[in-house]
């Protein structure tokens, strides 16, 4: 304390008063810590954002799942907006968000394009035939030729892609009716328009 | 002390110890990679262990056994069989995965945070603590009133009498 050699004693008052205001420091920092660790535990670690959005999808070609042989290319997306579902029979929730995927193709007027990665032919073909076909076309990666060129770790994963051929959203996991309604169709009618 | 005093402790020494020896993970499966050199497979193991695996996070690629670990564990071997270097392979993993699949975060502005963070903490830490050690060194002593002054006189006082007579 130096209040001796203070030669304003007077100001001695505002300077015990800023000196309460000093100990509620940590006291804040801890509600700020709290905030931010309970933020983090809503966070899903394993959904790694990507790179990729906003950057053009990555020209390839791949052989068509539907027809043996044919080879399609990623530019056959442009002019319209498009949903790419990276999507396996061996998937269990990919088969989970199946129905969902038949009716946005159904329903939205987007167009929806299957990615089928890490499969086999037949059994791939079999899970349309039985679930229903919500893909405009599909291409066929069973050595995860492009998928890594798409970043992709896991299945499910669904790029929404503008007309343009860029990437504008990654979602990662099944898409179900309230992310298909929250997530994806608020970017969907910003790039193009839906029925 | 007995040894029995001593085991608890030299047991946990022991175990804190092991802790702190980095461990190789045995790599998954590197029979199908063949390389030229031992430095190359040196190299290999050395750039799969500083990529993380996106499905098993808390494993290298080096380590894991998820089948997309292997394709990239592929990858990786191609692109140092055409010559690529390091830096590059690093750059196309980068590219599609993002800053993730690096153990160690990129010094770049949106890690000045994590990277300089505890720094500036100790820092503030620092300052605070040596700003109240000067205070208190450069503190006046406090002064006493007369009466005090008196008190302590007294007591003192007294304390000698008793002195005298204990001896």
């Amino acid at each position: 304390m130096k209040s001796d050699n203070n030669p304003h004693p007077e100001k001695d008052q505002p300077r015990s008063a800023s000196r309460y205001f000093f100990y509620l420091i940590p006291l804040v920092v801890f509600i700020l810590l709290v905030w931010l660790f309970f933020k983090g535990l809503g966070l899903d670690p394993s959904k790694v954002p990507s790179p990729l959005v906003d950057k053009p999808l990555p020209a390839f070609q791949l052989e068509s799942l539907k027809d043996p042989g044919k080879m399609i290319g990623s530019d056959l997306l442009k002019g319209k907006v498009s949903l790419v579902n990276v999507w396996a029979s061996w998937c269990p929730s990919c088969r989970q968000e199946h129905a969902e995927l038949v009716q946005i193709a159904r329903e939205s007027g987007v167009q929806v394009i299957g990615f089928n990665w890490k499969d086999e032919r037949a059994a791939a073909l079999e899970m349309l035939h039985r679930f229903g076909d919500p893909y405009a076309m599909v291409f066929y990666d069973p050595n995860n030729q492009v998928g890594i060129d798409l970043g992709v770790y896991g299945a499910p994963e669904t790029f929404i892609v503008d007309p343009n051929g860029i990437i504008r959203h990654k979602r990662i996991g099944p898409i179900d009716r309230k992310v298909w309604e929250e997530e994806m169709l608020p970017v969907i009618q910003q790039y193009g328009p839906t029925k | 002390m007995s040894t029995k005093h001593l085991l608890a402790p030299a047991l946990l020494g022991a175990l804190l110890a092991w802790g702190l020896v980095p461990t190789e993970a045995p790599a998954a499966s590197l029979q199908e990679f063949t390389f030229d050199t031992p430095a190359q497979e040196q190299a290999f193991r050395e750039l799969t262990g500083k990529l993380r695996c996106l499905v098993c996070q808390n494993e290298s690629l080096a380590a894991s056994g998820a089948e997309v670990a292997q394709d990239l564990r592929r990858k990786v071997y191609t692109m140092m069989k055409e010559g690529k270097d390091q830096d590059a392979i690093v750059a196309f993993l980068v590219d599609r995965y993002g800053d993730f699949v690096l153990y160690q975060p990129p010094v770049k502005p949106s890690t000045y945070l994590l990277w300089f963070g505890p720094f500036i903490l100790v820092g503030v830490g620092g300052f605070l603590l040596l700003r109240s050690l000067r205070r208190q060194g450069t503190a006046p002593e406090p002064t006493l009133s007369p009466a005090d002054e008196a008190r302590i006189a007294q007591l003192l006082a007294a304390g000698d009498d008793q002195q005298d007579r204990a001896k």
